[in-house]
Parts: structure tokens; C-alpha cells; sequence
């Protein structure tokens, strides 16, 4: 299983990605493999709070800015003319430049006809990266609160794929953008969902986010409590694989807030994460790679 | 028309309660008009059950550049100005890639960039019987522009508030602390945080307020499946006092409101009785109080 991308989506949040992905990269870890963690959910990352890694470097996360020197520029508006997202607004006698709308595509860096526009930086978060429980490796990025632009914090912790390993990717709930940048490059997509009209709901539409991008994809049920026909029902009609179980439980909700890893207090639920892996070998099976 | 007055329910991580609580006090405030701005993944619109959709608007995303293979003479100047690598060594736009900046449809000497906008979502207006006017979006999985559609949802809930009277905006955020979130929250009056006693729930709680705060907005707190864990909520309740947020109660851990999820079926309306309940009244009550100093 070297090499290869998991990811965890789930359309609607709190249905237990980050739970059902520390708790794989902590068997597959535990089962000597080499796994890198990566929690792309930078928004709100949560997997450091069960894994704990050590970290031991952060690095500021920069996008590109324009930078406009007022001397040079003739307020022709070329540079607001065309920039897609709004993010400068030319003025008699100034030009206003809008940071946090800008998607740092140097379009007006090249179209100005008075080169009066260089590449500046400015930063929107950081990367972390740290060392956790039997020598898995973690990643995430912590967006900047107050800074709209997730995608590129996104696209920078992908730059960090280790060689080799088998990466646990935790993606952000919601089905647009910033689920398809964590998801594009995944070798197997894992569900994660509840037995609820509204985890099937929000399941639907990730579910057609990942096979428009064409992934193999296993459903992992979290908090079951009995059976949710209309879950069986889509499912069954999608010939989409159920990989994994988890029972509806106070101890584990117990457990959860207490920032654990759930194998590690409660290794009772290792045979649920033992069929994880190996349905998820058989999904990948179906693409490129085996166990 | 500046009287109307917006609350917006939001979380910072997912699953805590947003929609269960904003689908109750749907059914308690009067004279209001409800939004979901959750345009990713909606589901407010489960539980209100609209009556009948009143408009629906189409909602179109950002740009998308596609290559003219015809007229591509493989120059590269699009390959070297493109920051996303969206490009291929055969000069087809890799469509997720591509943020819809435009430089290579601008930077093309041969012209053989197509750039053009597509349909990204709709909105729709909707009655509801009981609950007032309701708005809600459904973005095309996989797009873009959330913050956009958004934008248009809370636009198109003002003009119906304008148009019904209405003095209350009541807002189903979406999770998160990005363009959505951001989209969702500016210009509005309280944020109600909905959050969980656990360490990933303080961890993101954290996140929002300071959110909140960023953009000059009161927030407030709920503390949703209360009784999981005490030694968080008093933790919770120490730091709504040290940044001075409103404190508006606590929703214990009730197996009733899986029941009522089940069925999407507001709390208030499946187990009137429940303590969960009685605590989201109180909830409503002590906002109904905060709503006439805002």
C-alpha cells in the first residue's frame, strides 16, 4: 500500500473524519507501515489534537500579492479591468489593491503597460510538520483566521507528500473547492457518514464530487444505531461498498472528548479497523496498487 | 429598512448542532425569514419542509479557461504564466487546477483561450407553512464560489424581509472559518457558536469567535451534548467570560434529537417535552431579550 493517496471526506461535518483517519494512520503505523498524516482540513485542523505529534517546523504559507508602485502607474485601469476577483479598484489618483480577494495569479503583474506592478507575498497561514506516535508523519496547515483563501494553504501542504509512504489525507467538510484540491489526486476516497437523513443528504453530493473526478470510493458508517433503510437503499443502488461500521456508543463519544485515539484506549474496535485496511486495499486494487 | 436585524448560527467545526438549533428557533421567533447559507452541503430545508418554491435563480461561478486545440500553436506562454499548474505539456486546462484567473486567455498570442462563465448553483425563495419566507442554495458539487452564492442567498433574505416586514434574519452558517464562513457573518448582528465539550470543539470554537471578532461581530454561546464532558464546559464558560461573549446556555446530550434527525424533524415539534427542548426555549427566551438591546 506505498504511495498511495486516502482520502477522508464526508460532505457533511462532524461525521467523523478526523476520527476514522487518525485511527487508520494509527493501525497502519502500528502495523509497521510508513504513513504520513496530512490534515487539509486548514480551516479548522483537528487531527494534531488526538495524534500529538512533536512538531518540530513551521514554515509561514505566502501567497503572491501585487505590489504597485504609485510612481510608475498612470491610473490607466488595466490592472482592475481585468483582475477576475475584484481585488483592485483603480481610482483617479490611486489604486486600491484588496488582499484578501486576491488569488495571486499575476495576471496584473504581466498586463500593466507600465511595469508598474511587481510580485510581493503576503502570508496566510502556516504549515506545520511534527512526528507522532510510532513514527507517523504529520502535516497540516493552519489557516489564518480572517483569511478567505483556503485552496492555496491547501495546495501547500500537498507539496509536502512524502515518497514511499501511505498518506492519510483528512479533507475539509462541504462538497466544493477546497474538497476537490484535497480530494484531485486521491487513489481511494473514503466516505465518512452517519446514518442520518442529513449525512445522506450531504453524502449524495460528495459522493458525486469524488466520481466526477472519477476515484474509487468506500463508505465508512459512523454512529450506527440500527439500520437507515434509505442509506441501504442508495448505497446498494449505487453499488457503492460499505468498509467500515461504527456503533452509535457513549464510551467512544466518551473517549472523543477526551482526545484520544480511540485503538488506543478502547482496542476493542482494532477488528473495525483491521477490514478498513483491507477493504481500502481492495478499492485500490481496483486502481493501481495492492497491499 | 435598517432595522432588521441578523443572527447568523454558526460552529467553526462541523456537526455540533447549527442546523438542529437554527430548525427550533425557526419555529419559535415570529416574523422572521430564514437562510441557509450552508451552500455546500444544505440541509435546514429538511426540516422546514418549504411549501413551495416562490423563485428560483440560477447562480453563476467563476470563469474556466478551455483550450481551442485548433488554434493552439503550442507557444508555452500559457504553461509559463499560469501560477496553478493547470496546464498540461499538451495544453489541456486541468479544470480543478484552474482558478479562473484568466492570464492565459489574456496572455494567449493566438487566441486560443475560450474563457467563459457556467452555472455553478441555484437559489430559491421558498414559503414555508409556518415558518415564514425561507431561502436557500444548492451549489453544484465540486464548484466554486461558495462565498458568492452566499453573498446572493443573503442578498435575495434581505430583499424578502424587506418585502414581508419581516424584523429578523435568522442564518444557518456553514462550518468552517473561510470564504463561506466569512461570506456568511459580515454585516450581521449576533453569532450564535454553536459548539461541542470536546477538544476538538474548543480547539475551533476558538477559531470562530476570534473570527467573529475580526469582523466586529458580537458572538454569543451554545454548548451543545453538554453533559459528554463537565471539565470542558466550565472551560468554555471561563473563556466566554475572559472574551466577554454572551453565554445563552447549555443543550444536554438527548438521544431524542438523533431520533428527531432521523425523521428531519425539528426537536421542538417531535419531543416538545424533552430537555433538550426546554433548553433550546431558554435559549430562545434569552435571545429574544439580547435581540431588543442589539
Amino acid at each position: 500500500m506505498r504511495d498511495t493517496n486516502i482520502a477522508f471526506a464526508s460532505g457533511k461535518g462532524g461525521t467523523g473524519k478526523t476520527t476514522v483517519a487518525v485511527n487508520l494512520a494509527y493501525f497502519l503505523a502500528y502495523s509497521q507501515q510508513q504513513v504520513q498524516y496530512l490534515d487539509c482540513d486548514v480551516e479548522e485542523p483537528n487531527g494534531h489534537i488526538f495524534l500529538k505529534p512533536e512538531m518540530d517546523l513551521k514554515t509561514p504559507a505566502k501567497l503572491m500579492v501585487p505590489v504597485i508602485d504609485q510612481k510608475k502607474c498612470t491610473f490607466c485601469g488595466e490592472c482592475s479591468a481585468h483582475c477576475q476577483f475584484n481585488a483592485l479598484v483603480t481610482l483617479p489618483k490611486n489604486v486600491l489593491l484588496f488582499p484578501e480577494l486576491c488569488h495571486g495569479c499575476g495576471l496584473c503583474v504581466r498586463i500593466c503597460p507600465e511595469n508598474a506592478i511587481t510580485e510581493g507575498e503576503r502570508e496566510i497561514g502556516y504549515i506545520e510538520n511534527g512526528r507522532a506516535i510510532h513514527g507517523i508523519e504529520f502535516i497540516h496547515g493552519v489557516l489564518n483566521v480572517g483569511e478567505p483563501m483556503a485552496g492555496p494553504l491547501i495546495q501547500e501542504v500537498k507539496r509536502q507528500y512524502k515518497k514511499q509512504y501511505v498518506r492519510i489525507i483528512d479533507a475539509p467538510p462541504g462538497t466544493s473547492c477546497p474538497v476537490v484540491k484535497t480530494i484531485a489526486d486521491a487513489d481511494a476516497v473514503v466516505m465518512v457518514t452517519e446514518p442520518t437523513p442529513f449525512g445522506l443528504h450531504d453524502l449524495k453530493i460528495a459522493v458525486s464530487v469524488a466520481k466526477n473526478l472519477g476515484k474509487p470510493i468506500g463508505v465508512a458508517i459512523n454512529r450506527q444505531n440500527g439500520e437507515f433503510p434509505p442509506l441501504v437503499t442508495y448505497l446498494l443502488k449505487n453499488n457503492l461498498p460499505v468498509i467500515m461500521v461504527l456503533p452509535e456508543n457513549r464510551e467512544i463519544a466518551r473517549h472523543y472528548s477526551m482526545g484520544n485515539i480511540l485503538l488506543q484506549t478502547l482496542p476493542i474496535y482494532i477488528d473495525q479497523f483491521m477490514e478498513l485496511a483491507v477493504n481500502i486495499g481492495r478499492l485500490l486494487g481496483k486502481t493501481k496498487c495492492r497491499w | 429598512m435598517t432595522h432588521i436585524k441578523e443572527i447568523v448560527v454558526v460552529s467553526g467545526k462541523g456537526g455540533t448542532g447549527k442546523t438542529s438549533l437554527t430548525g427550533a428557533l425557526s419555529s419559535l421567533f415570529r416574523d422572521k425569514v430564514i437562510a441557509d447559507c450552508d451552500v455546500d452541503a444544505a440541509n435546514l430545508h429538511m426540516i422546514l419542509q418549504p411549501e413551495e418554491v416562490l423563485q428560483t435563480k440560477e447562480f453563476t461561478g467563476g470563469k474556466k479557461a478551455r483550450i481551442d486545440p485548433d488554434r493552439c500553436t503550442k507557444c508555452g506562454i500559457c504553461r509559463e504564466v499560469c501560477h496553478y499548474d493547470a496546464i498540461s505539456e499538451d495544453f489541456v486546462v486541468d479544470t480543478v487546477s484552474c482558478e479562473g484567473c484568466g492570464a492565459c486567455y489574456f496572455l494567449c498570442p493566438a487566441k486560443a483561450v475560450n474563457f467563459s462563465t457556467r452555472l455553478a448553483g441555484y437559489c430559491y425563495v421558498c414559503s414555508t407553512s409556518g415558518n415564514g419566507r425561507f431561502v436557500f442554495a444548492e451549489l453544484l458539487p465540486g464548484e466554486e464560489n461558495s462565498g458568492k452564492l452566499v453573498a446572493m442567498v443573503r442578498n435575495e433574505t434581505r430583499t424578502e424581509a424587506e418585502k414581508t416586514g419581516s424584523n429578523l434574519i435568522l442564518i444557518d452558517g456553514p462550518p468552517g472559518i473561510g470564504c463561506p464562513v466569512i461570506s456568511s457573518i459580515t454585516g450581521t448582528h449576533l453569532a450564535v457558536v454553536v459548539t461541542e465539550p470536546t477538544p476538538t470543539g474548543i480547539h475551533d470554537l476558538k477559531r470562530i469567535v476570534e473570527l467573529a471578532h475580526h469582523f466586529q461581530i458580537k458572538a454569543a454561546l451554545v454548548i451543545n451534548k453538554s453533559d459528554i464532558n463537565p471539565q470542558y464546559v466550565q472551560e468554555m464558560k471561563q473563556y466566554c467570560e475572559e472574551k466577554g461573549l454572551i453565554y445563552l446556555g447549555e443543550i444536554p446530550y438527548e438521544t431524542q434529537i438523533t431520533e428527531a434527525q432521523k425523521e428531519a424533524k425539528a426537536i421542538l415539534d417531535f419531543a416538545p417535552e424533552c430537555v433538550a427542548s426546554r433548553a433550546i426555549r431558554e435559549i430562545y427566551t434569552k435571545l429574544q431579550s439580547i435581540l431588543e438591546e442589539l
